[in-house]
């Protein structure tokens, strides 16, 4: 093997080891620490006593939806950034996230939608309508989207859901609570029925969006480029697009809006191991899923007493990124 | 080429533009025009002339608690806020050249609410002091998002674009500090969060009235040189303009304008974005019309106000809920229709 092919897999190797770190310390962590050998034990098939019911009963649960919300985040993002050739795409920030939020609280307050099976449904189906809405007024000209355009399509897009979510709201205390629920993304309490549900969605989204790689590999070349290497440019688009519709909708779905792990974790996935999307979608995967673990453990520790929703942490943490990335003079003609 | 009659007094000297003078009178009518209604309209309705007499201390005592209590400081709060909101989005597109720069899209409002809320949710403070921290997180914001969007200049662009990430790690943190708070002063808060003048009394109306007289002051002063900025900085230069002092003052004038907006009313979406393009179109002038811009503002604020009010009986939504739909609607129909045109 060239030294190149073992620098690359030696940051598949690390993020691996990252991840199963990450993981255990956020089962580690909280009102009562736990030590790392107590929680493989507790993890073991057949222990009981108090730190398995901790373990398993209340941290299990938070960290594998975060696993799996994150990882669906970063496949999403990347996917997107790649289609878009956009480096400022974020399921959350171009509003995807919001339109998922705003189809599962129409559906509970004026439907009485209330079980996670239709509540996914929605989000995804919300969740889809934005994105076409988004990237048509991205794309309102006969040029492509640009960067700027679509962030600021997915600005309005945002605005006008969020204004509405909040109209809903108001209608009674009960569309309030839930409305709390779908404003602020987190991974707590959220149930594994729910994950049940969306699993198979991600499941198919994920598959899809590894095989779209060496597509998207060939789209990044430019479409005509693309059409000349043989590539069906339109129908790996739709392909790619329904990857992330189903990815972004089952995030929603589960842990609600959640900003900034899209955008953020690609970005430091190409830095590790260059442009091949081979390697940016399937490392961004294991990165966000790792981000987004360590976000809620931040957010249960930073604070003492009262818990950070993990949808807050990666704002703060993913915002200076964004601006860091807007400030790249390429990005932005002076 | 048409000539613009000039008005000459001292050392000022404004250029009077019909259509603009016409179109300020016109809306200037429609504002007290709505004002009456929003007055005499409602769950009890009262005649024109009985309006008119409650408000000069006249009527009946109902009428009297209803329409000079009760909805003469609401219909009052919304004109002025509407005003500081339209002047303040015009100060801010004009800097900008783009109709992107509004303070509701570059994330200055909702540095003005982290910082009102911190106020009100951490150490409980009143009005005086809730509008203190609005300015003061409004300014942090500002200066935040200015030093971070500038490089060789600051480009709108850039700006919008860094605006829009501190807005949203900045309503995140409002999120944060609304889970944070007891329940009770949590759901205040975030009906606060929407926006509205529901709650309006003659405190707020004296607040915003006296920043809007700073403000506005300022306006007059900078007024003339913040439009001949419509050209490129080099050519203002070379007119003589002192274009970075003027811009640093304009954009204080235009932060404490919307800051103090969101101190009484919290954050209202978009009536900062939409006023000065509406006002733009109606007065046919191609740069910022700062009386077109604040009557607009009014006007739309007050019938948003109205129709949030009356229109969806017996709730009544806070307008920010309205504003925010019709004008992220109309922020989405404006990238359109700029971009169709190759400008943004």
């Amino acid at each position: 093997m060239r030294p190149r092919t073992i620098g690359r897999l030696g940051v598949f190797v690390v993020t691996v080891a990252l991840l199963g770190v990450v993981v255990v310390l956020s089962l580690m962590v909280g009102r009562q620490a736990i030590s790392p050998g107590e929680v493989i034990r507790a993890l073991l098939p057949g222990a009981t006593g108090d730190n398995a019911d901790i373990v398993r009963g209340l941290r299990l649960e938070r960290t594998v939806i975060g696993l799996v919300a994150g990882l669906a985040l970063g496949a999403a993002g990347a996917l997107m950034q790649a289609l878009t050739r956009n480096p400022l795409a974020d399921p959350g920030l171009l509003g995807v996230n919001a339109g998922a939020a705003a189809a599962v609280v129409t559906g509970f307050a004026f439907f009485g939608v209330a079980d996670g099976f239709a509540q996914t449904g929605l989000g995804l189906a919300g969740a889809a309508v934005a994105s076409v809405v988004v990237y048509l007024l991205g794309s309102g000209s006969r040029e492509a989207a640009t960067p700027a355009r679509l962030a600021l399509a997915g600005t309005a897009l945002t605005a006008v859901l969020f204004s509405y979510i909040n109209a809903v709201a108001m209608k009674d205390q009960a569309s309030f609570d839930e409305m709390r629920f779908w404003v602020v993304g987190s991974v707590v309490n959220r149930g594994y029925d729910r994950l049940l549900i969306a699993l198979p969605l991600i499941v198919v989204g994920v598959l899809l969006a590894l095989a779209m790689t060496p597509a998207l590999n060939a789209l990044s070349l430019g479409d005509d480029s693309a059409h000349a290497l043989g590539l069906g440019v339109g129908r790996a688009r739709i392909a790619v697009a329904v990857a992330i519709t189903l990815l972004c909708g089952a995030a929603t779905a589960v842990a609600g809006p959640i900003v900034f792990v899209g955008l953020t974790v690609p970005h430091v996935a190409r830095r590790l191991v260059g442009a091949d999307q081979r390697k940016v979608v399937p490392l961004s995967m294991l990165l966000a899923a790792g981000f987004l673990v360590f976000c809620d453990t931040l957010g249960r520790v930073v604070s003492g007493g009262a818990e950070i929703q993990a949808g807050i942490v990666t704002a703060v943490l993913g915002a200076p990124v964004f601006i860091a990335l807007v400030r790249r003079r390429t990005l932005v003609a002076a | 080429m048409i000539t613009v009659p000039v008005v000459k007094a001292g050392p000022w000297s404004v250029r009077v533009r019909r259509r603009a003078v016409l179109v300020s009178v016109l809306l200037l009518v429609a504002v007290v025009a709505v004002v009456v209604v929003s007055l005499s309209a409602g769950v009890n309705s009262f005649p024109i002339p009985r309006v008119i007499a409650a408000v000069l201390g006249n009527g009946t005592p109902a009428e009297k608690l209803i329409v000079a209590e009760l909805r003469l400081p609401r219909a009052v709060l919304a004109v002025l806020v509407g005003v500081a909101l339209g002047v303040s989005g015009a100060i801010f597109q004009q800097i900008t050249r783009n109709p992107l720069g509004s303070p509701d899209v570059v994330g200055f409002t909702t540095g003005a609410s982290t910082g009102a809320l911190v106020v009100l949710l951490v150490l409980h403070g009143g009005l005086v002091a809730t509008s203190f921290g609005a300015v003061a997180g409004g300014a942090v914001t500002a200066l935040l998002v200015l030093l971070l969007s500038s490089r060789h200049g600051v480009a709108p662009l850039r700006l919008v674009l860094v605006g829009i990430g501190a807005a949203a790690m900045l309503n995140s943190l409002n999120s944060l500090l609304i889970v944070r708070a007891q329940v009770y002063d949590a759901q205040s808060a975030s009906v606060w969060l929407v926006g509205n003048v529901v709650g309006g009394d003659w405190s707020d109306v004296r607040l915003i009235g006296g920043i809007l007289g700073i403000g506005l002051l300022a306006c007059v002063v900078l007024w003339r040189p913040l439009t001949l900025s419509e050209f490129s900085d080099e050519r203002s230069m070379s007119l003589g303009l002192p274009v970075g002092r003027t811009r640093v003052l304009a954009i204080a004038a235009g932060v404490l304008l919307a800051s103090g907006a969101v101190a009484v009313a919290g954050p209202i979406q978009f009536i900062a974005l939409t006023a000065p393009q509406v006002a733009r179109r109606l007065t046919g002038t191609e740069g910022a019309n700062l009386t077109a811009s604040g009557l607009t503002g009014a006007l739309l604020l007050l019938v948003a106000d109205l129709a949030a009010r009356e229109a969806f009986q017996p709730r009544q939504l806070p307008v920010g809920v309205l504003t925010g739909i019709v004008g992220g609607a109309y922020l989405a129909w404006l990238l359109g229709r700029e971009w169709r045109k190759g400008r943004a």
